[in-house]
């Protein structure tokens, strides 16, 4: 008990200091999942609403293996785009391994499906009620995935924090594809991870807080946009 | 677009026929009513006219075309109507994109159609807000702007109150009278009187009988009509 106690007013304290090694670790994870998100949303929300509206064959099958692709291991994700990178691999020349740009397009393989997946399953609810009257606008199908992105808006945000906050909180494919650097490639969850490992437990235990509040934080203030706009074209 | 012929159209579910080899043609313009009491066929009748369902069997023409080929230039206004999320203004603009019309001259055609549904005040409030009454005027409007050559309307007063009742008809007559074919679906004898040119009564998915409306309203030659126009439950 006394030991965590003292973490924890170790934590205070180094929260209070603003250390620049905590704040570089902070602002690479931020960075780093921001970046994933975004890339993420701009794949896998067009991906999802044209899986949703389009008809085409192997459809089903499509909308099955996103569903199943939203439970991606982070560690086989993490082995695979470090496969990809390593000095043998097909993008070996890039020389991306061990940078925060390989973490990116790990945690961006990681949660595109999972975007793409939500964004699918929105809009099918969305695409059911809409289609007919999209049809007798004289709406072409590509342009129906438009309208349907630009009307489940507030909707599809939901999908890209799911997103934000699986990248965000993996651990295993960064560590495996970024190697947890120190100065280069640490972020909030690989260096909980190894801070436990070798028994500090304080500069842990600030990161954990510190990784719930922004996570809480982002939740909270999105869901408040999205209630008063959803309020507001319901 | 006129006329359109409809041979032998037959659909059937679950072994009930819903359309029972409906056959007639329309020549003439103007505003022709399909009446007939609820689940008659009208809705899927028209669904079907315009080309949204594929008929099990039987032609359609619209003056030689195909209702997919006709499909640009027929428009439809739905018993109800799907307000796309986004303001009033918006839903028309979305409307006129889709028929190519050029970015710049959208806002200004948008704001006179407006004007004829009464609802430029409205303009910039979201669409899924409006009351009945105003959203079935903006979605008479929106399908209006894409200038269809024909327009149809499926139970267009459905729910509504007599005074956004008779905006509708109003808009109706307007949009008749700049030469668009209506073809209307309505169960309600008062709203075929006011406006209808034609009568096609429609029950058990047969045509009981097509005659211009003055006709149809004195001396109905069918059973059917006959009933119900003096109001017996058609069951």
């Amino acid at each position: 008990m006394d030991e965590f106690s003292e973490s924890l007013r170790l934590t205070v304290q180094l929260l209070v200091s603003l250390e620049p090694e905590l704040v570089e670790i902070v602002s690479l994870s931020l960075s780093v999942s921001v970046s994933a998100t975004v890339l993420a949303a701009l794949i896998g929300l067009p991906l999802g609403a044209a899986v949703a509206v389009l008809r085409f064959p192997g459809r089903s099958a499509l909308t099955a293996l996103l569903n199943a692709s939203m439970g991606l291991p982070p560690v086989v994700v993490g082995l695979a785009v470090y496969l990809l990178l390593s000095r043998a691999g097909p993008l070996g020349e890039l020389g991306l391994l061990f940078t925060p740009q390989a973490m990116v397009i790990a945690q961006c393989l990681l949660i595109t499906p999972l975007i793409a997946a939500l964004a699918r399953q929105t809009l099918a609810d969305l695409d059911e009620n809409c289609r007919e009257q999209l049809q007798v606008l004289d709406t072409r199908p590509l342009n129906m995935v438009g309208a349907l992105l630009w009307d489940g808006r507030f909707s599809l945000i939901t999908a890209v924090l799911a997103g934000f906050g699986r990248a965000i909180a993996e651990v295993g494919a960064v560590i495996i594809v970024g190697g947890n650097i120190s100065g280069v490639t640490r972020v909030m969850t690989s260096t909980i991870a190894l801070e436990t490992s070798k028994g500090n437990l304080a500069l842990a235990l600030a990161l954990g807080l510190i990784l719930v509040t922004i996570t809480l934080s982002i939740n909270l203030l999105v869901t408040g946009v999205q209630n008063v706009a959803t309020r507001r074209y319901a | 677009m006129m006329p359109l012929k409809v041979s032998g159209v037959r659909m059937e579910r679950n072994g009930r026929a819903l359309l029972d080899e409906v056959s007639f043609c329309l020549a003439a313009n103007g505003v022709h009513v399909i009446l007939g009491p609820n689940g008659a066929g009208k809705s899927l009748l028209l669904r079907v006219l315009h080309g949204l369902i594929e008929p099990d069997s039987g032609q359609i023409e619209w003056a030689g075309r195909t209702p997919v080929a006709a499909q640009p230039e027929l428009g439809m206004v739905l018993q109800q109507p799907v307000m796309l999320r986004r303001s009033v203004l918006s839903n028309l603009t979305f409307a006129l994109a889709r028929k190519g019309v050029p970015r710049r001259q959208r806002k200004a055609q948008a704001l006179r159609a407006l004007a004829h549904a009464e609802l430029e005040s409205l303009a910039h409030q979201p669409a899924p807000c409006l009351s009945g009454g105003e959203a079935q005027r903006l979605a008479i409007v929106r399908a209006w702007v894409q200038r269809p050559k024909v327009l149809f309307f499926d139970e267009p007063c459905a729910n509504l109150d007599p005074r956004s009742t008779y905006k509708v008809e109003a808009l109706i007559r307007e949009i008749s009278a700049s030469g668009t074919q209506i073809i209307l679906t309505t169960h309600d004898l008062a709203q075929a009187r006011r406006l209808a040119s034609e009568v096609l009564f429609l029950a058990n998915g047969q045509v009981q009988e097509h005659t211009v409306a003055d006709l149809f309203f004195r001396s109905p030659r069918s059973l059917e009509a006959a009933a119900y126009l003096e109001g017996q439950l058609l069951l």
